[in-house]
């Protein structure tokens, strides 16, 4: 009851001096508008890039054999398929290259894959069907064209059955793949998938240089990323010669420095909330030292001095708690525009940055009132009331 | 009934000590009406602030109903002031901010006493004075008078039993010192224990009893015992 008209009579203060209360919450105002922001991009942002790169496998470990002369043999994959912690592995070879037909062109890479390749990404097709294994058995000069790719070559009509041009080779393309979101890091929109051994003829490659392998789970994918080390180690002189990627560890990497990075970055805007801080006490000690007699006369009348301490503090509370609010306003509004210029990524704030941020707030007005207060409550009465 | 003993209050300043309390003992009775006098300097502002738990005296003992004031913490004081104390002050010393009602609310706040009852006692405090009609205006929107007639409102909203008024005329006209000394009669009349600092001999002498300070000493301490200071003082006027 006594606290409800100490809050009443401290916002009442904070509101019979707006400009000064608005200046010195202006402090906390930027503090937590930097702090929100920052931190809301970067982890909007990080967001964004490992949803991106999730898509890219997170469950699958990517091997590329590096040194120029050595080859793994088609057959040689079945060692390693034989192990229980492996499930699929698709061997597959890229190049770049041009598409022709009906006198359009298009550069696009192309993919030598197996019908692996499909099982491991799920791809969606709009028509037609995927590469199987007659197609990599006999090499058949059989084509599946990414939806961009088909757009290109063949506006809107169907490009089923029609003849692509591929370095120099006629192709027949047997299905258009669905259109993918162009910022996906492994989108398919310019790339077209040919059998892994047609592929490897036209650019005279010999054996097989990548593959991807999958796992049922994390576990069993560091199974299989060792044995697949083994098997190259056993195979090949050198370790240079070989390198796995494993999807899921460079996403892990990726978290730790983005996380790092927020981390920094709201520290350095924090420091800005420290700043706003002090502004907040050096304006209440003015204020004490201007309220000198009010005090006195509160003592005078029976005030105690917990009464003058909780009066202070709620005023400086309530002024960092209210730079808070309107701080964190601000950055959802600055957010919510940058949305709309932006739409690579969608920026929001985080539950948890905003509860930090207005903890943070309080937290400030709580530490940096405590001594203007305290210095006001033990002014002696007499003192305070002679005060001119 | 409070007793002062050989009180001393001495001030430092540079080289020179100013005796402002130089022993004073002092009893006032139960509904006794007490008027300080003395020069300017004399130390009766000294005296009112010591005696009003404002400040304490370097030396001697205060007793207010038996209790030992020396003796009293930080936090006896404020209950002290806010419970048995009414003040008023020459410069009235209201809160600027708030409003007559307000002002006379804050003590009863500080009390702690809930919403409803401060309601009562506020609006009987400002009927009292006379300032029904004015609860809501400011310090600034009322005349000298009116607001040390709020204050006047304050100093017994909380019903205490000491009314200490340091010069609560010495800034007004004639007309709001006659009001302002009718409302301290009144509440002499209804029980209060009265202490009055004046300069004013005509106003000293509506009191019960007149008490001379000079130096920081007591020089004279004359008591009349009547009925009705008022009247009686009247009377004095009368045959003079
Ligand atoms: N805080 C202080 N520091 C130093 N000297 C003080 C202080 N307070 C009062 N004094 C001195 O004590 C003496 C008594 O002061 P006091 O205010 O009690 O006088 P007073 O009788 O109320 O005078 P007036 O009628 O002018 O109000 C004065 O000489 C004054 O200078
Ligand atoms: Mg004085």
């Amino acid at each position: 009851m006594k606290f409800r008209q100490s809050v009443k009579m401290a916002i009442s203060a904070v509101f019979s001096n707006k400009m000064r209360s608005f200046l010195t919450m202006l402090g906390i105002i930027i503090g937590v508008l930097s702090v929100t922001l920052l931190i809301s991009i970067v982890q909007s942002g990080t967001g964004t890039i490992t949803d991106a790169m999730s898509t890219l496998g997170g469950d699958q470990v990517t091997v590329s054999i590096t040194e120029g002369e050595k080859r793994l043999l088609y057959f040689e994959l079945d060692e390693l398929k034989a192990n229980e912690a492996v499930n699929i592995i698709a061997p597959y070879m890229s190049g770049k290259g041009v598409a022709k037909a009906g006198g359009k062109s298009k550069d696009v890479t192309v993919y030598g894959v197996t019908k692996e390749y499909d099982a491991i990404n799920n791809l969606t097709l709009t028509g037609g069907r995927f590469l199987s294994e007659l197609d990599r058995e006999y090499r058949l000069n059989v084509c599946v064209l990414g939806a961009e790719v088909a757009e290109e070559l063949f506006g809107r009509e169907s490009a089923l059955d029609r003849t692509v041009r591929i370095q120099g080779k006629d192709f027949r393309v047997i299905g258009v793949l669905e259109e993918e979101d162009e910022y996906a890091m492994n989108s398919t929109n310019r790339r077209v998938f040919i059998p892994l051994t047609t592929a490897q003829r036209i650019f005279k490659q010999t054996g097989i240089t990548n593959f991807i392998l999958t796992a049922d789970n994390k576990a069993a994918l560091r199974t299989a990323q060792t044995a697949v080390a083994d098997f190259l180690d056993n195979k090949f002189s050198e370790d240079s010669d070989y390198t796995i990627i494993n999807m899921a560890e460079i996403l892990d990497i990726m978290g730790t420095v983005m996380n790092t990075l927020s981390l920094m970055l709201g520290g350095i805007a924090g420091i800005s909330l420290l700043v706003g801080g002090i502004g907040i006490m050096n304006i209440m000690l003015v204020s004490v030292t201007e309220r000198t007699r009010e005090i006195g006369i509160r003592k005078a009348i029976g005030a105690q001095r917990s009464d003058i301490t909780i009066q202070f503090m709620i005023e400086s509370i309530f002024i960092s708690l209210m730079g808070g609010v309107i701080g964190m306003l601000l950055s959802i509004v600055t957010l919510k525009v940058l949305n709309h210029f932006v739409t690579e990524v969608t920026f929001v704030i985080s539950p948890s940055v905003a509860m930090l941020a207005l903890s943070f707030s309080i937290a400030v007005g709580l530490i940096f009132g405590i001594y203007p207060a305290s210095k006001a409550a033990k002014l002696s009465p007499i003192n305070a009331l002679r005060y001119e | 009934m409070i007793e002062l003993q050989n009180i001393y209050k001495i001030y430092q300043v540079g080289e020179e000590e100013v005796r402002a309390l130089d022993g004073v003992t002092l009893t006032v009775q139960d509904h006794e009406f007490v008027a300080i006098e003395g020069s300017s300097g004399s130390g009766k502002s000294t005296l009112m602030n010591i005696v009003g738990c404002l400040d304490i005296a370097d030396e001697g003992d205060y007793y207010i109903d038996g209790q030992n004031v020396m003796d009293l913490s930080e936090h006896s004081l404020a209950v002290m002031r806010n419970k048995k104390i009414g003040f008023i002050f020459q410069q009235f010393n209201l809160l600027p901010k708030l409003t007559a009602y307000e002002n006379v609310e804050l003590p009863l706040i500080y009390q702690g006493l809930p919403g409803r009852e401060r309601k009562i006692r506020v609006e009987e405090s400002l009927m009292k004075v006379g300032l029904e009609n004015r609860m809501f205006h400011r310090p600034n929107q009322l005349s000298g008078g009116q607001q040390q007639r709020v204050a006047v409102a304050r100093a017994l909203a909380t019903h205490p039993s000491l009314i200490l008024a340091d010069e609560p005329t010495g800034n007004l006209d004639s007309k709001s010192t006659r009001d302002i000394m009718d409302l301290i009669h009144e509440l002499h009349r209804q029980g209060n224990t009265i202490m009055l600092i004046t300069h004013d001999t005509a106003i000293a002498r509506e009191a019960e009893r007149q008490v001379q300070l000079m130096d920081g000493k007591i020089v004279s301490d004359t008591a009349r015992i009547s009925a009705s200071a008022k009247t009686e003082a009247a009377d004095s006027e009368g045959s003079r």
